[in-house]
């Protein structure tokens, strides 16, 4: 994955599924739908504000709650290029990978970033704020096959043969 | 080198002779249970495959729970999808018995089995002795067409319990004021293994009630070994009286934690996070506008029980709304035959049909701006039982009750 650079949104800690998209949204056609209800009971703001590349810095616990797919597509959907946090919740962790949302766990940065920054990524090398390299660390193999194909249907219909 | 019995379950899935932390392996999944939640987004993506095969459809079980009855024509369709593709493709389906994980337990779930659900709290199987996990549609479409999925094998936390609980405490409270402890973090990929001399004053009621919320902590599952009380639930519930996995004692634990039973006091999660635990009395004055009994957490007849002892010749108090929500039809049944619904009834309480109900936030009970809720749900998150600027408290079947009757939050003592 080649690197890029991105302006920064900050988060806090324990930004949960329903913050993300909350369950009455849910319900709604497609996740081109529920986009502009993208983390609205905390910063309804967001979605109109968010540019395709654009990046999220959030605190630890990024994802926790529900198993909701919904959560990892609508913020795709955002254009979100990415998320960094300090640590992701296990369910949101393995549903961005399987719908190719790259997630990214840092706890260097949150302290000297703010939102608007621009920050630059090299996917399993490292983020570059201001200047300043931060090492990160990449993904398994296995995962990082399935996030290159774009998520786990195109992987496995790559492997399964495709309509 | 010794196994906790995550490892074990999980070298069984995998045809290993050994499973350690950290490996990554791939295992075959005895069950797979998905709901409304999601499921017609599985059968979307279903659809759009080449190769359209299930591995083996006696593993799936389908449950509609969430919205239920059905709220709007959105969601009809969506269930009316999984509805018809159950169907035609000989799937296990149930509609209107109950909330997923209670069915799971009461019909499906047995020791050593490694099972995903498209559903966070899947983890409620533990007290079985199954590797229950949460997974998203697109893992649980994976596992439907291969049979088979990948797991990092979890480091495991260790509860060790002693004493028994007391002065008005429930399991509901032990596992509050766990999450509080370690945060809703502090098993993040983990598996959670309860056991020592205590688990004996535990009933299975309590067992679930712990194993289920051990999400809110991060946890990827939750385990318990399964002894006496376990085995007569099984065969109780017309399955084999099957053994579990047992930890070694040379089993490698990344931290264990001594827990005395009788030091537990009743607690609330207080708004907007589960590990955000205080003591009943320090939020005694907190007014409420809806109380709720029932949820995968606390609506089986123990807590129904617990909940009709309490209000007992009382009455909601005014400006309250009490729904109550027995977890499965078997448990509904159970609460008619002891006359603990007329009880509820009696008091003014809103009596409703077996699903997620409040707890979801969508369908039944939820609240406006401002609007401050008690729950046994299992989630206080902002926004999660209606408006995004209300307020979720989260309590035991008795708190809950004693609230309802209060018209504030207060302990079960204090009525």
């Amino acid at each position: 994955m080649a690197s890029f650079t991105g302006k920064v949104f900050v988060l806090g800690d324990d930004i949960d599924t329903d913050i993300i998209i909350p369950t009455e949204y849910l319900a709604l056609k497609t996740i081109e739908d529920m986009r502009p209800y993208g983390f609205y009971p905390l910063r309804p703001e967001l979605p109109s504000l968010i540019k395709p590349g654009d990046i999220i810095v959030a605190g630890s616990n990024f994802g926790c709650g529900s198993s909701r797919e919904q959560a990892p597509e609508v913020i795709k959907a955002l254009g979100v290029k990415c998320v960094v946090a300090k640590s992701f919740a296990r369910i949101f962790y393995r549903n961005s990978i399987n719908n190719g949302l790259l997630l990214i766990e840092n706890s260097d940065i949150q302290d000297k970033i703010k939102e608007g920054d621009e920050l630059t990524v090299e996917p399993g090398r490292e983020l570059v704020l201001n200047g300043e390299a931060f090492k990160i660390g990449s993904l398994p193999d296995n995962l990082m096959d399935i996030l290159n194909e774009g998520g786990l249907v195109n992987a496995m219909k790559k492997r399964n043969g495709v309509k | 080198m010794g196994m906790t019995i995550a490892e074990k379950i999980i070298a069984r899935a995998a045809k290993a002779t050994e499973a350690h932390a950290g490996n990554i392996y791939v295992v075959e999944l005895d069950h797979l249970m998905s709901n409304d939640g999601t499921t017609h987004l599985t059968i979307d993506m279903y659809n759009k495959l080449k190769n359209r095969k299930i591995y083996d459809k006696s593993k799936l079980v389908w449950i509609v729970d969430h919205n239920v009855p059905c709220d709007s024509p959105k969601t009809a369709a969506s269930q009316k999808k999984m509805r018809d593709f159950a169907k035609e493709n000989g799937i296990t389906f149930h509609e209107g018995d109950g909330i997923c994980h209670e069915l799971m337990i009461e019909k499906y779930v047995n020791p050593k089995e490694l099972i995903f659900g498209a559903d966070s709290h899947t983890c409620s199987y533990g007290e079985l002795g199954a590797f229950g996990t949460g997974v998203g549609c697109t893992d649980y479409l994976y596992a439907m067409v291969t049979g088979k999925s990948w797991v990092l094998c979890p480091e495991t936390l260790r509860f060790n319990f002693t004493g028994e609980l007391q002065n008005g405490a429930t399991a509901r409270d032990l596992i509050l004021t766990i999450i509080g402890r370690i945060g809703a973090n502090g098993a993040n990929y983990k598996a959670m293994e309860f056991a020592g001399p205590g688990m004996k004053n535990l009933t299975m009621s309590d067992r679930i009630c712990i194993c289920n919320l051990c999400v809110e902590a991060g946890a990827k599952t939750a385990l318990m070994e399964v002894d006496d009380i376990a085995k007569a639930y099984l065969k109780e519930h017309g399955r084999e009286a099957a053994d579990g996995f047992v930890s070694d004692e040379d089993a490698v634990f990344e931290k264990v934690y001594d827990i005395d039973l009788s030091e537990i006091v009743p607690v609330v999660a207080k708004p907007h996070f589960v590990d955000n635990v205080s003591p009943v009395s320090e939020v005694e004055d907190v007014k409420i506008n809806e109380a709720f009994l029932g949820s995968c957490n606390n609506g089986r007849i123990e807590d129904l029980r617990l909940g009709a002892s309490i209000i007992k010749g009382k009455k909601v108090a005014e400006g309250v709304r009490f729904l109550v929500s027995p977890a499965s039809r078997e448990v509904y049944d159970q609460a008619m035959s002891e006359g603990i619904i007329e009880t509820f009834m009696e008091a003014g309480a809103i009596v409703v049909n077996p699903n997620c109900s409040v707890c979801w936030g969508s369908c039944q009970g939820v609240i406006g701006e401002g609007e401050v809720l008690i729950s046994t749900g299992t989630r206080n998150f902002k926004g999660r039982a209606g408006d995004k600027n209300s307020f979720v408290y989260l309590g035991s079947a008795a708190t809950v009750t004693a609230s309802a009757v209060a018209g504030r939050i207060v302990g079960a003592d204090k009525i």
